[in-house]
């Protein structure tokens, strides 16, 4: 069977000054209908360039697309002509944005921006995309849609705004949503209710989901799997479940060490002690060995390739499987 | 928007006072004696005496500066030394042709200059951008003068196009507009330069926005949503800029009406300062600073259009 989605060993690059950096490099991962994946990692390490190379809205220049393929429902969308690419952007492929604050053009009324999809994807009548665009501001919970819909964004709080983005990308009911830190920018009892909304979208239309965070908290309570990436590379995939109990790269294990309790704020994920390298630094080994305690000499000097520890657990670290007793000190 | 409207409207009357003020002050302060301006040269000296009484000249500043105001005030600008026509009168034979002379004038080079702007930002770095901005640089950096000349030199003598002294009537005839071809050519020219260029530099910065990324996600193709979405919210600024350069514009309208010989309100005050002529001197300041005044609100009225941000607070 195969999924939905399929991305496999995505490589994007940036032109900076003569050089190319890789901010992504190598990425794999798939969805499925119905399913939800998360994709976490810290700030920097290429979720946003990857959700945006599966929506073909990479800004080339100075963006390159320099490998791998991306698959949605049979078809290669690095190969598709502009056409039918445009076709399924916010149509079978909606997409939320980081930005809830900036995302939409301010001198256009919520309405006639949802209406704008409406018609990008072929509801022409003006009375049914309006119809069509009251029904989506309440499916979102927006209070009062009849009426917001003629407000303008500066008129609607950061959360509001979100619902209406929200609404713009489920639109046109697509199979795959797409959102990119759909909360980070929110506070906490938002965050939650948003993302309460976006499951019981899924629920009632059983769309696929690509839900990218920082937020390990978040991922528990939406995600059915979860990727882990770091310095534009998958580290580390399983199920959700899998991956709690039973966390195998240093990485994630630091995450979960730095996730706080789940009742408090969730912080940013940068509680590992050093940073992430800076994407024109060409690391020979493991991309984590010089922030691991664990590391070797071989970490240093090869890269650990992805394998398979338990069923559909899969991790790339020479240490794997790991006993959680050298790790919790 | 009425608030601001109103707020404008009051933040106006200063600016008015101060043309006033200082359109008194041109007579008291230039080096000429109006009384003898008016009497001519060759006048005795009772006579000039005579009329410098008739014109209230020998009465203090202050009362001379009130019964100007109040004079304003009615309407009554008082009558040109030189044709004894009233002021008005002169000045609302001239209003029509200049105003005619902007709007031939903008109605080619703002759509112009925008298109090319936007074409330089969508197509930047390539040879339009840089044809484009050679351009605007040409535009702005040749003298209007040198323009009008050159216009003269080519449409009007060697090929004969055009024609290019006086006006030839209301811009709907034929002859109205063969004869403003030339002088609204050569102060569009000097305009489409900077509305180019504040055109491309606005639409490059809004097309990075997210928004713009938005409306791509949406599936919208590349001219909806360069022109939705980027060039749109990119006229906010433009209109402001626009607005701003309405001074170099009256500014140009003046030398291009003494070129062409063409009777509006430039050509009038040059006529008005170079004679000596205080009455319409003053009344052209007036007109001017006027003129300015209502390009501004309409600036304002255009930016509350165009932005729904500006409308609710
Ligand atoms: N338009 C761009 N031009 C140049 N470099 C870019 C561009 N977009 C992203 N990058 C680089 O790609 C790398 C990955 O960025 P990305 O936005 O995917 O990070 P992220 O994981 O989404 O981080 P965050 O959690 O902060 O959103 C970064 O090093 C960033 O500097
Ligand atoms: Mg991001």
């Amino acid at each position: 069977m195969t999924a939905l989605l399929t991305v496999s060993d995505l490589q994007v690059g940036f032109q900076d000054r003569g050089r190319i950096m890789r901010a992504v490099d190598g990425v794999s991962l798939s969805v499925d209908r119905g399913r939800t994946l998360g994709v976490v990692g810290e700030s920097g390490c290429g979720k946003s360039v990857t959700s945006l190379a599966i929506m073909g809205l990479v800004p080339q220049p100075p963006g390159v697309i320099q490998g791998g393929e991306i698959t949605f429902d049979g078809k290669n969308l690095l190969a598709l002509p502009p056409k039918e690419m445009r076709a399924l952007r916010g149509g079978r492929i909606g997409m939320i944005f980081q930005e809830p604050m900036t995302s939409l053009n301010p001198v256009y009324t919520c309405g006639e921006q949802i209406n704008e999809t409406l018609r990008a994807h072929g509801m022409s009548a003006p009375d049914k995309a309006r119809a069509r665009a009251i029904e989506l501001l309440d499916l979102v919970g927006l209070p009062s849609p009849a009426k917001r819909i003629d407000d303008y964004p500066h008129q609607l709080s950061g959360g509001q705004r979100q619902r209406v983005m929200i609404a713009i990308a489920l639109a046109n009911d697509p199979d795959l949503l797409i959102a990119d830190e759909p909360t980070t920018a929110l506070d906490v009892t938002i965050q939650a209710q948003i993302l309460q909304l976006m499951k019981d979208l899924q629920n009632r239309t059983g769309m696929a989901i690509l839900l990218v965070t920082h937020d390990l908290g978040v991922v528990a309570e939406t995600c059915d799997d979860v990727v882990v990436m770091y310095a534009g590379l998958v580290v580390e995939r399983a199920s959700t479940a899998s991956l709690y109990s039973d966390p195998q790269h240093p990485y994630t294990i630091g995450l979960m060490a730095a996730v706080p309790r789940i009742t408090a704020k969730a912080e940013r994920l940068d509680t590992i002690d050093g940073t992430l390298p800076p994407p024109w630094v060409q690391i020979p080994g493991c991309r984590f060995a010089p922030r691991c305690p664990l590391a070797t000499d071989k970490c240093r000097a090869e890269q650990p390739p992805m394998r398979e520890i338990t069923p559909g657990h899969q991790v790339a670290c020479w240490f794997a499987p790991i006993d959680e007793r050298i790790t919790t000190p | 928007m009425l608030d601001t409207l109103a707020k404008r409207l009051l933040q106006s009357i200063p600016v008015l006072i101060g043309v006033l003020v200082l359109g008194f002050l041109l007579v008291q302060l230039s080096p000429g004696d109006p009384a003898r301006v008016f009497a001519g040269a060759m006048a005795p000296p009772e006579v000039v005496e005579q009329i410098r009484e008739k014109m209230g000249l020998d009465r203090s500043l202050w009362t001379q500066f009130w019964g100007y105001v109040e004079r304003v005030m009615h309407g009554d600008l008082g009558r040109s030394f030189i044709s004894n026509k009233t002021v008005t009168s002169e000045l609302l034979a001239a209003i029509v042709p200049t105003m005619e002379l902007m709007i031939a004038c903008l109605i080619w080079s703002i759509p112009l200059g925008i298109g090319m702007g936007t074409l330089a930002a969508v197509w930047r770095g390539s040879l339009v951008d840089r044809a484009v901005m050679a351009f605007s640089v040409a535009g702005v950096s040749l003298p209007i003068f040198f323009i009008c000349l050159l216009l003269i030199q080519w449409f009007g003598v060697k090929w004969q196009l055009f024609p290019f002294i006086g006006r030839g009537g209301p811009l709907w005839t034929v002859e109205g507009l063969r004869h403003i071809a030339l002088p609204a050519l050569s102060l569009g020219l000097i305009f489409i330069g900077p509305v180019a260029r504040m055109t491309r530099s606005s639409v490059l910065e809004v097309l990075r926005l997210d928004h713009v990324r938005t409306a791509r996600s949406k599936g919208l193709n590349e001219s909806q949503v360069i022109l939705r979405h980027g060039l749109r919210n990119a006229l906010i600024p433009v209109v402001t800029l626009v607005g701003l350069q309405a001074g170099y514009l009256l500014g140009g309208a003046v030398v291009t009406e003494t070129v062409f010989s063409y009777p509006g309100i430039g050509r009038l005050s040059v006529g008005a300062i170079l004679s000596a002529d205080y009455p319409l001197a003053q009344g052209c300041i007036l007109v001017l600073a006027l003129a300015f005044i209502i390009i501004n609100m309409i600036v304002d009225i255009l930016y509350a259009i165009l932005d729904p941000r500006v409308q609710k607070r």
